[in-house]
């Protein structure tokens, strides 16, 4: 027998509370490790975009267009190595609930400015070559059972054709893959200049660009160069770095850290009365017990470790479950699309959540623990 | 019994403030146990009997005078040294044998030597020895609530002596048992004396109780009076 089997025996004594206590704290670890993983995603955005790369949109706001003819200026300016120009789609698959993200780009210089896209080069042939084409990340063709040399219908809810259709047909030329494990797999990427012929909406117009520069260190200089270039125009652009364009596209949604932080926050605090109310009961219970071990001559300072040992093992075994779960609940939502980069929980954030269960533990355990160290032993016989 | 003096209380004072008075349960109380002793207490309620078994298991400390064990002087010793005096020299028996329901007897029995440097296996060896001289060895799985109360009263028993101590202490011990368990107990706490030479105190208001003792002492208002029951 040793300390660690009474603190188990002394947990277990009442199995129904022990499971109320863990389930509680299994639950606060399980929001916390899900809205980890969910921010984690939501960083990866930021994370992962490239130090040499800006995004020019339009000065108004993003959704407004640019004139075509701003690539190619931009393109000569010094610093810059790579330009490419995207157009929102608005796209699904063959229902609008089948929402697919889809990017009419110039096919050239998107693979040469997002490198992180990874195609084969029978594929890369056979993007450049096509211009019905459309490459499909592997996400969303593992969801639509997509294979090289489908030719599959894309409709938009923005744009539509000469002939009033609002859907577009296309040759799937290659599924490509991420470079990193939280690149988005989950978009499509057709040919501007098809989807310039095609559509009936006004040509000639692009969404943004993506630009890239030679040294990061340039970067600056590169974005006063365009902006510079463009102001008093009708079209006066707005360039930043890709990370604060993706930090600044998050913060539209809201202050997602605020909200993640107050959530889970809340669950901890809450779990926090419970498990402290639970332990504090199960030492008031166990008042005279506490006075004969002191009685038998175990130390006051053993005693506080015993109790305190109770409510981190009870705080490690319910967050350790939490987490655990949390991992399985990520993987179950990476297997659906989601315009979502990969959630994941790396294992500086699962080490982060054990810090934190001890932590809970030892807060929800001092309390207890520091009336059983100070417990006099003629009090606590006296209620045996 | 040997004329060797194991306990030794020397003008023994013990007072508490109770909300504006002070009362004075002892003062100067002198008090010697010889090794191999088997003492009963005896006393009205109030008497003090549980204030001094508690001086004498070191569990509570007099306002005054002195305390001495095997020629240590005790009252002086702090907290952790009182703990680590107790599980080395003092063995309880309680009135209603405070077992630790969640552990078996065999677990109850080996706790006091969780404070010991003892091996697992010499641990358990001790504890089969506890639990066979007090004749459980068959219960040792058993739980407490699966006992009767004379069993459990037992496996106490085991707990108190497991580590060998000086000095057994029991506050009541018969208190909550019928007659012929309550004479089981007895017969058993007389042999440890008698066989295994261990000195007792034995607090009790039950003069069949006192009858096993070799000596009682008669507790009233923080005085002794002495009788010897086998004259």
């Amino acid at each position: 027998m040793s300390d660690l089997f009474l603190i188990y025996k002394n947990l277990t004594r009442k199995p129904l509370r022990l499971f109320l206590t863990v389930f509680a704290t299994f639950i606060a670890f399980l929001i916390y490790g899900t809205i980890t993983g969910f921010q984690n995603a939501l960083d990866s955005g930021v994370e992962l975009s490239a130090d040499d790369r800006l995004v020019t949109v339009n000065k108004i706001n993003f959704t407004q267009p640019l004139p075509i003819s701003y690539v190619n200026k931009v393109k000569a300016i010094e610093g810059v190595q790579g330009v490419v120009h995207m157009n929102w789609f608005g796209g699904y698959y063959q229902d609008p609930s089948q929402f697919l993200q889809t990017f009419a780009v110039d096919e050239k210089a998107f693979l040469e400015v997002y490198d992180e896209i990874t195609l084969t080069e029978e594929e890369t042939k056979a993007w450049l070559q096509n211009n019905q084409a459309i490459i499909v990340g592997d996400t969303s063709a593992e969801k639509y059972g997509w294979k090289v040399g489908d030719r599959i219908p894309v409709g938009s809810n923005i744009f539509s054709q000469a002939d009033g259709s609002s859907v577009w047909d296309f040759d799937i030329v290659g599924i490509y893959k991420g470079r990193d494990r939280q690149t988005d797999t989950t978009s499509v990427y057709i040919h501007y200049k098809y989807f310039n012929e095609t559509q009936s909406f006004g040509g000639n117009y692009i969404g943004w660009m993506g630009v890239r520069t030679v040294d990061p260190k340039l970067n600056e200089q590169v974005i006063k160069r365009i902006d510079d270039m463009f102001v008093n125009s009708p079209f006066e652009t707005e360039t930043v770095p890709e990370k604060a364009f993706q930090k600044a596209f998050i913060a539209q949604i809201g202050n997602i850290g605020l909200i993640l932080t107050s959530v889970v926050a809340a669950a901890f605090f809450i779990i926090l009365v419970i498990v402290g109310n639970s332990m504090v009961l199960s030492v008031r219970e166990r008042t005279a017990e506490i006075g004969v071990m002191k009685t038998l001559g175990f130390r006051s300072g053993r005693i506080f470790r015993l109790v305190l040992g109770e409510s981190v093992l009870l705080a490690l075994v319910g967050g350790g479950l939490g987490i655990f779960a949390s991992l399985f609940a990520m993987a179950a939502i990476n297997q659906s699309p989601t315009p979502l980069p990969d959630m994941l929980l790396d294992s500086a954030a699962v080490q982060t959540a054990f810090a934190y269960a001890a932590i809970l533990g030892l807060v929800t355990g001092i309390i207890p623990a520091i009336s059983a160290l100070r417990l006099n032993i003629i009090t606590a016989l006296t209620r045996a | 019994m040997t004329d060797e003096i194991l306990y030794d209380l020397r003008g023994v004072s013990k007072s508490f403030v109770k909300g504006k008075e002070r009362i004075t349960v002892f003062d100067g109380l002198d008090m010697s146990i010889k090794k191999g002793d088997f003492l009963a207490i005896m006393g009205p309620s109030g008497s003090g009997k549980t204030t001094l078994l508690n001086i004498l298991g070191g569990v509570d400390q007099p306002t005054d005078g002195e305390v001495w064990f095997d020629d240590e002087r005790v009252d002086t010793l702090s907290e952790n040294e009182l703990a680590r005096w107790r599980a080395n020299n003092i063995g309880f028996i309680f009135q209603f044998y405070n077992l630790m329901p969640m552990l078996n007897a065999a677990r109850n029995v080996e706790l006091p030597l969780l404070l010991t440097n003892l091996s697992k296996k010499h641990r358990k060896q001790s504890v089969e020895t506890a639990l066979e001289l007090v004749d459980l060895a068959d219960r040792a799985k058993h739980m407490p609530s699966e006992m009767s109360g004379g069993q459990q009263q037992r496996v106490a028993i085991a707990r108190a002596i497991v580590s060998d101590p000086k000095l057994l202490l029991c506050d009541e011990p018969t208190g909550d048992l019928d007659r012929e368990t309550a004479d089981e107990i007895l017969e058993m706490l007389q042999l440890l004396n008698r066989e295994f030479g261990k000195t007792i105190v034995m607090v009790t208001h039950d003069p069949q109780a006192a009858k096993y003792a070799k000596r009682t002492l008669h507790l009233d208002k923080g005085t002794f009076v002495e009788k010897d029951l086998a004259a």
